[in-house]
């Protein structure tokens, strides 16, 4: 059969550096960093004391009390990016199917704070379970994509994808194949997290997976670095709208650019440290490159997953030249992560609208905090190190890589008719 | 009004996100505020705490107005 294209026609971000999309790219391209002492919980006992948090977000301002209490951050994070992804599709709710309109959401954890509060009101109380009926509701991961297709009346394919970090990636790639393959025209996709919470710090402070820089957090994401020593948390949501090519063109909508192909592969290696030759990340790299129908050297730029920890960077880097060979070198690289921290099940989706973002105005985000060459990393590649850079970008990827050994990456190309 | 009933009012009026002036003694949680079956488990449980008291499942079942809980904590808390 012959597959349908796929483009996106609509975009929402909520960010630790920014809550709008406007706002999202604005930081980027000027090198904002996102991190900052951690305002949600006493940090005094904790070995890491800044994230970077969502900032100025009242979520009262979008979503009812009553509906807001129902959830939990991570899926109001959700709602409020997918509004404006929604409201910059411009949908006619005349006349779209909604039986035709899916969603397939992207989360690492879930409702993590909401199952911590839950269980540590238990183990206050006499042993009773007293638990909140929204207890289990709030918490399950897939609860984001069931209150946005309540909100909206949605009623096409809808789940969500669970891969750790690769979560959003991998629910973008299954959103771009359900589309292609005929199971819906328009479907919401894109992720979202909210693990800075006392479990969540607690819990990658105890992996030793985070950075200690609590005298200088802003620089404290610093991927490629020398110096760099974990990563940085992060939280918020990115939210996309991907539609069917004939779909888009016969509404009249704006056309962002088109999703040309994802790939996914398995390091097979251990739970949480990368396989040290970058296996996976080559295998996945390769493997969206044949989806997508190009080679190597079609691809101008690749956003990371560069999480700023010692054995990923290496590992990831060493499997873009494996990938890509001399073409390496003229590749821009980045890894946003240094400004937005890492957002886990969201990196992908707030990664990908940087990608998307790229195309569209011809400038490549930096990877800031760059210090000191690590001679672990070549020096010859590109990492477009503290200051954006321009450049004409036709076909760009976005990586990422789970605990567990997940490995998705995505691959979006300018729209040609 | 009692200082139960105020206190049942204010539980009601901050969970089920509704006007004070629609609480009324005989407003039914579902049919008339609003509430879904997770919201009167809800109410029930703030009720239970609010006013140290226990509610079993086969009484609360029996509570569906306003009315119908202010006059079971006051029994109760005879």
């Amino acid at each position: 059969m012959k597959l349908r294209r796929v483009v996106v026609t609509g975009l929402g971000a909520l960010t630790p550096i920014g809550n709008t999309v406007q706002e999202y790219w604005d930081s980027l391209i000027n090198g904002v960093s996102g991190a900052a002492p951690i305002t949600y919980f006493d940090t005094t006992n904790f070995k890491t004391k800044f994230a970077c948090e969502v900032k100025n977000f009242n979520v009262e301002d979008f979503i009812d009390r009553k509906e807001a209490r129902k959830m939990d951050r991570y899926a109001q994070y959700a709602v409020v990016a997918t509004e404006e992804a929604v409201k910059d599709a411009a949908f006619d709710f005349e006349t779209l199917d909604k039986d035709r309109v899916g969603v397939i959401w992207g989360s690492g954890i879930g409702g993590l704070e909401t199952f911590q509060d839950e269980v540590v009101n238990w183990s206050n109380g006499n042993g009773t379970p007293k638990f909140n009926p929204f207890f289990i509701p709030k918490m399950i991961a897939d609860i984001a994509g069931g209150h946005i297709s309540i909100k909206y009346g949605f009623r096409g394919p809808n789940f969500t994808t669970v891969s750790a970090c690769a979560s959003s990636t991998n629910a973008m790639i299954d959103a771009f194949n359900y589309i292609r393959l005929g199971h819906a025209d328009v479907i919401v996709t894109g992720g979202s997290e909210a693990a800075v919470t006392i479990a969540g710090m607690g819990g990658f402070n105890a992996m030793h997976a985070l950075s200690t820089r609590n005298d200088d957090p802003a620089t404290a994401s610093r991927p490629m670095d020398k110096d760099r020593e974990g990563f940085v948390l992060g939280e918020g949501a990115g939210s996309l709208i991907l539609e069917e090519y004939e779909h888009a063109i016969a509404r009249g909508a704006k056309i962002y650019c088109e999703v040309g192909g994802g790939g996914m592969s398995a390091d097979a290696h251990h739970i949480t440290a990368p396989h040290p030759e970058g296996l996976g990340a080559r295998n996945v790299m390769r493997n969206c490159l044949r989806d997508a129908g190009l080679n190597p050297e079609d691809v101008d730029a690749v956003n990371m997953h560069g999480t700023s920890t010692p054995l990923g960077d290496i590992a990831e880097s060493k499997a873009i030249i494996e990938v890509f060979g001399e073409h390496a070198y003229k590749l821009n690289l980045n890894s946003t992560k240094s400004m937005t921290g890492h957002l886990l099940g969201a990196a992908g989706a707030i990664e990908t609208i940087s990608c998307i973002l790229s195309i569209k105005h011809g400038i490549v985000p930096p990877t800031i905090n760059h210090f000191t060459d690590d001679e672990n990393i070549d020096p010859k590649l590109n990492f477009t190190f503290n200051k954006a850079q321009k450049r004409d970008v036709k076909v760009v990827m976005s990586n990422t890589f789970g605990f567990g050994g997940h490995n998705a990456c995505v691959l979006i190309k300018k729209l040609e008719a | 009004m009692s200082d139960i009933a105020s206190r049942v009012k204010a539980i009601i009026v901050d969970k089920l996100g509704v006007d004070e002036n629609e609480v009324v003694t005989e407003a039914s949680f579902t049919n008339d505020l609003g509430a879904d079956s997770l919201d009167t488990v809800e109410l029930i449980m703030e009720f239970e705490k609010e006013f140290d008291i226990q509610i079993p499942d086969d009484q609360a079942e029996n509570i569906s107005t306003v009315g119908q809980a202010i006059s079971y904590i006051e029994e109760a808390k005879k």
